[in-house]
């Protein structure tokens, strides 16, 4: 099953330790991210306009989160006249409580899910699971991962981190206890495995009466959501079922139905790297016989007002879960996505994962600093979220604490405690010393701009550093010297 | 308190430090970007339409009005199929030249049902050039979503030049958000293993495009 809360998970530098020591992981994250990565820049090149686009989701955005109460209200008054019900969960247990009750009221004990990061974060399925209602996650990246019980490691691809081997033998070993085995004799090529999905699932798409899915983009002005997916089980869910209950944060408003043209653009070429993605389902409330009967949107908070009252980290909330920061980001390639201890993962996790959740944990803490601040991820975000710019401000938060919303009320947090932060940083960075790529890339950017550095840190480090000298940042990294000077000879990458 | 007058309440106080902005959304951002890319006759955007469908695995098939009867009955014939789906408003000529067992829509019928249906047969309400994708709105000549999803054989006819446009922006104009959508670009896919593309998951395994020109 995969977790939502991720109790007890280490923090950062140690979870990503053991993950560049599993060369499975290392090996099949490489290829992924630099096989989308490729193809992502060809896909965005096709437009003239990206920069354009780019700029009008932005501002298309930013517009939303400063005015979201009003958007919010507009949204919940179309729903409701096309025929929809509004529900409003301030945190996760609410949420869950709310789509219990409601998968309880028809009288049904099993929901199929498209997949949705949204009933991760909350943990729905364990909550659901815990009330005796078995949830059926239906996209076959999730599904491998529910049957493999793990987790996800990758927002498009969450299981990216497994090969076709390893696959074959969840499938064969698992499949019999939830439904349908695997087809006898099943070898480990893709289009077998996919059609052992595809039998496997379809007998449940076609018994389910309650479908739950989450949504890209929900539109203030008609009230209608939007699922992106390529697999079709998006729109077995979203149609077949009787009951629709959609669980969406309150982020995901866009205002008008126009603006769905800058995103619809924009996602698909950041995510799957194609000029669109195969399917894509939009709905307004019911329609009479025609999909489910009843909807129900379940709009969630669950830290985001806290995130939004935050001047410099609410950017997070423009993030569409395009996924393209994780494909470009050197430390997420080698750390792999648990490594983050969220469903959020890469980039985007390292940033919105402590606004939502605070950074009292010691993988909270952590996260800030599972980065080499490079900027790629600033590059290819569609909605030009600054990640570093939230990154070193969450690290000062960290070491310096200050004034923060939590649960919606103002207060105060401390240093982190006895110098976590400190620690923590220590072992990001001796993390980062141990795996010469990511530190390659940190110190090349250092050469680069090595006339801005300060000699005592700014904000965040300055606790830390007005005791100690900083090193001054060479003008060449020695590796890159060594490389110069030595050619070749060093051949450890 | 509700839950919705706490989530308001907080949203108020967490944007409390941004001036309040008054300007109407119509004119709180510049929309810079393009209405389509580049300039094409109306034969040069089906063209388009055309390689982007196949360049996505859809089979893509011309012909004119009046051999629209005849390829429909040969790809049905093609294929092998016994059955076909058909939505209440398709325009009964279409369907004149098969002896294809007919399967009308119907909300009674079970998705089990459906799932015994070989192939089926859509108009649809615009297709986009630039992405390659044809949209359904669920008018009677497309029927319920589900019928396109179910049967394993999807074949969409597309009236050119008319019901094609250049690009995304111009697609959502001629939609109406109020009724169900279905964008389809290419067949089902996952490349989720691996990053190896599969066709067809759960969707139908095959989508053939047919664009039919003229009356
Ligand atoms: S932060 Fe930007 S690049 Fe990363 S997933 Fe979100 S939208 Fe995509």
């Amino acid at each position: 099953m995969s977790g939502g809360t991720y109790l007890g998970m280490p923090a950062f530098p140690k979870a990503a330790h053991e993950a560049v020591r599993d060369t499975t992981l290392r090996g099949n994250l490489r290829h992924a991210t630099h096989t989308i990565r490729a193809k992502r820049a060809t896909a965005v090149a096709e437009l003239s306009d990206w920069a354009e686009l780019r700029e009008a989701g932005k501002q298309i955005k930013d517009h939303t989160l400063r005015n979201l109460d009003t958007y919010l209200v507009q949204l919940e008054e179309s729903v409701t006249a096309a025929g929809g019900t509004v529900h409003w969960a301030v945190d996760a247990d609410e949420a869950n409580r709310i789509v219990t009750r409601l998968v309880k009221a028809t009288g049904e004990s099993e929901v199929v899910k498209v997949k949705s990061m949204a009933t991760q974060e909350i943990g729905l399925n364990e909550a659901l699971e815990a009330e005796g209602i078995d949830a059926y996650e239906t996209d076959l990246a999730e599904l491998i991962v529910q049957l493999g019980k793990d987790r996800p490691s990758h927002i498009l691809v969450p299981a990216i981190h497994r090969n076709r081997g390893e696959i074959r033998d969840i499938f064969a070993r698992e499949m019999g206890e939830w439904g349908r085995p695997a087809p006898e004799g099943l070898t480990d090529t893709p289009a077998e495995l996919a059609d052992a999905a595809r039998l496997h699932l379809r007998e449940k798409f076609l018994r389910a009466k309650v479908g739950v899915s989450g949504a890209n983009f929900m539109v203030a002005e008609t009230g209608t959501l939007v699922v992106v997916e390529s697999e079709g089980n998006g729109r077995m869910c979203l149609t077949l079922p009787e009951t629709l209950i959609s669980v969406v944060g309150i982020e995901k408003i866009v205002p008008t139905w126009q603006d769905l043209e800058v995103f619809l653009q924009t996602l698909p070429r950041s995510s799957t790297a194609e000029r669109m993605n195969p399917y894509t389902s939009t709905w307004t409330g019911t329609t009479d016989e025609d999909g489910p009967r009843d909807f129900h949107l379940v709009l969630i908070d669950n830290g985001r007002t806290d995130t939004l009252a935050d001047e410099v980290g609410r950017q997070a909330l423009r993030c569409i879960r395009c996924s393209a920061c994780l494909n470009v980001c050197p430390v997420y390639e080698r750390a792999g996505g648990h490594a983050y201890g969220s469903v959020y993962p890469g980039p985007i996790g390292a940033i919105l994962s402590p606004q939502l959740r605070g950074t009292g944990s010691e993988i909270d803490a952590s996260l800030p600093y599972a980065s080499s601040l490079c900027g790629a991820c600033y590059d290819v975000c569609p909605v030009a979220i600054d990640i570093p710019e939230v990154l070193v401000h969450l690290r000062e938060r960290v070491v310096q604490g200050g004034p923060v919303t939590r649960e919606g009320a103002r207060v105060v947090v401390k240093p982190a405690k006895g110098h976590a932060a400190e620690r923590a940083a220590m072992r990001a960075a001796r993390w980062a010393f141990s795996h010469p790529g990511a530190l390659r890339t940190g110190q090349r950017l250092a050469s680069r701009t090595r006339r801005f550095h300060p000699r005592t840190l700014p904000g965040p480090g300055r606790a830390w550093s007005e005791t100690r000298s900083l090193p001054v940042v060479p003008a060449e990294p020695f590796r890159d010297w060594w490389q110069r000077t030595h050619g070749g000879k060093d051949t450890a990458k | 308190m509700s839950s919705r007058d706490l989530i308001l309440a907080r949203v108020r106080r967490a944007i409390a430090d941004v001036p309040r902005d008054d300007t109407p959304y119509e004119q709180a951002f510049e929309r810079g970007y393009l209405r389509e890319h580049g300039s094409r006759d109306a034969g040069r955007t089906v063209d388009l339409l055309a390689e982007n469908l196949a360049d996505y695995r859809a089979l893509v098939h011309r012909c004119t009005a009046g051999e629209l009867a005849a390829t429909i009955a040969r790809l049905l014939a093609e294929r092998g199929s016994a059955s076909v789906a058909v939505p209440t408003g398709l325009p009964p000529e279409w369907l004149a030249a098969t002896d294809v067992t007919q399967v009308p829509d119907s909300a009674a019928d079970t998705p089990a049902e459906l799932d015994r249906v070989d192939s089926v047969v859509t108009a649809c309400a615009v297709a986009v050039a630039e992405t390659g994708t044809i949209v359904l709105d669920g008018s009677p000549d497309q029927g319920r979503r589900r019928i396109t999803l179910v049967p394993d054989h999807h074949i969409c006819v597309v009236r050119v030049p008319d019901q094609v446009v250049s690009s995304v922006p111009r697609g959502l104009e001629r939609l109406d958000p109020l009724r169900p959508l279905t964008w389809i670009s290419g067949p089902s896919a996952t490349s989720d293993i691996e990053l190896d593309r599969v066709e067809g998951v759960h969707g139908p395994r095959t989508l053939e495009v047919v664009l039919v020109s003229g009356e």
